[in-house]
């Protein structure tokens, strides 16, 4: 089987490698790359916990060929804390408590940065609204909710990139 | 995924040239119906076209003449982040703001929404009420098919082998008119229509009576349709809770659908009735917008 050759800025950085074209950008993110921050959850594009942000765009990566990455930006949850400073969002989530097992984590994370980054005044329904394509199974959502309310006044204190 | 090729043509020539060298293809926009599928082995594919790099089929291009060029493969998210169809065609933004959830609709296509050709489809019942047309292309050549005459089945719809869709073209659209779609699903996002129901009415000068109308509805056939019977309860008709009644229930008499995991027969015919009703309401207020 051949493989494709894609070069992509992968969290800032401009990386190349191969890959099967089946391969979806999760399966490569994971087992090619060994980025496993990125989790895979139904891999059918309902649990969100896949998520990166794809030429600006939040996406389920379980629903993108990793070789549709050639010449597109890609952005990990690896690559969201900044030269060791943990995000806004990571610090609240941690002090509200925004998660248990963890797994929904990363695909929250990117998601809430990706609705904040767009619209830093979102009310709470707006990011209920937002969220609604990233499930959780252990916090009952309303800490993640919090968290992000919480992130959300701290990013309007201190605005980070 | 079984394994497949992938080719990325940049021009609509060669992509016809690929969908014609004998391998069985499907063609690639967002992915969110296909990649799934061919995951799953519903569908089956030696080769992937994507069709994201060709010009005509991504982005939005309004027409001298007022119509809306949709190219096939441009996202959902395109589509509501734009003003112009904010202001002039907020119902598209009713459905593509629907399909899916936020990450779905970064990638999906209306296009891809439309050939799927589920029959819970939440873009074709706000097209087909909004007279859109699907533009195609083949090797030999272009045609136009109604987005009503598009569908041949669940999962069917009329595209011929080595045949794409290239633009939806949403044409221009009546004066003093406005369209609305909704759905009924279990949660509030996410989830597949158990009903959905579109419709556009356009009133007369003074605003007091129908002159025109279009209902669409779907997940209750195999098929999304174009309900004549409720059209014709309208026409002439003061815009009121009588005339929208009535074409709820013309809606309904149409309906056809199964149980199933989602909803039963006397459930569906039953929204397929109220969410009628509220996209006529919803359309009247848009119309009076633009009387």
């Amino acid at each position: 089987m051949q493989r494709s050759h894609v070069q992509t800025r992968l969290n800032g950085e401009d990386i190349d490698f191969l890959c099967e074209p089946r391969q979806t950008l999760l399966e490569v993110l994971r087992d090619e790359l060994k980025l496993t921050g990125t989790k895979e959850g139904c891999s059918n594009g309902n649990c969100g916990a896949c998520n990166v942000m794809f030429n600006g765009r939040l996406v389920n990566s379980c629903c993108v060929l990793a070789v549709e990455a050639d010449g597109a930006e890609v952005t990990t949850i690896e690559g969201v804390a900044c030269g060791g400073q943990l995000h806004p969002l990571q610090e609240t989530f941690l002090e509200e408590a925004a998660l248990q097992c963890g797994i929904c984590t990363p695909g929250f994370i990117i998601a809430s940065k990706a609705l904040l980054d767009r619209e830093p005044d979102a009310d709470e329904g707006r990011i209920r609204h937002w969220l609604a394509g990233n499930l959780c199974r252990c916090t009952g959502y309303d800490k993640i909710v919090k968290a992000v309310l919480s992130a959300e006044e701290r990013l309007k204190e201190a605005p980070t990139k | 995924m079984e394994a497949i090729e992938f080719v990325r043509p940049k021009s609509l020539a060669e992509a016809y040239e690929s969908l014609g060298n004998g391998k069985t293809s499907f063609v690639l926009a967002g992915g969110t119906d296909l990649i799934v599928q061919l995951r799953e082995g519903r569908r089956h594919a030696d080769q992937v076209v994507d069709l994201k790099h060709i010009p005509e089929l991504v982005g939005l291009s309004w027409q001298p003449d007022g119509a809306l060029n949709i190219g096939a493969a441009t996202p959902c998210a395109e589509i509501y982040e734009n003003a112009d169809v904010k202001q002039k065609l907020p119902a598209l933004i009713d459905s593509a703001s629907l399909i899916g959830g936020i990450q779905v609709q970064g990638r999906a296509s209306l296009g891809g929404n439309v050939c799927n050709a589920s029959p819970a489809a939440d873009g074709i019942p706000t097209l087909i009420a909004l007279g859109a047309v699907a533009v195609t292309g083949k090797r030999a050549g272009s045609r136009e098919i109604p987005l009503e005459e598009f569908f041949a089945g669940p999962g069917k719809n009329v595209l011929e082998p080595g045949e794409i869709l290239v633009v939806i073209r949403v044409p221009p659209q009546p004066p003093r008119s406005g369209a609305f779609f909704n759905r009924f699903i279990p949660r509030n996002e996410m989830d597949i229509a158990v009903a959905n129901a579109a419709a556009r009415i356009q009133l007369s000068e003074d605003g007091n009576t129908i002159e025109s109308a279009r209902v669409s509805i779907g997940a209750v056939a195999p098929t999304p349709l174009l309900v004549q019977a409720a059209a014709e309860a309208l026409v002439g008709k003061a815009p009121n809770a009588e005339a929208f009644q009535a074409a709820g229930e013309a809606a309904a008499a149409a309906a056809n659908p199964i149980d199933d995991m989602r909803g039963g027969i006397a459930q569906r015919k039953h929204l397929s009735k109220v969410l009628t009703i509220r996209a006529l309401e919803g359309a009247y207020a848009r119309a009076k917008e633009n009387l």
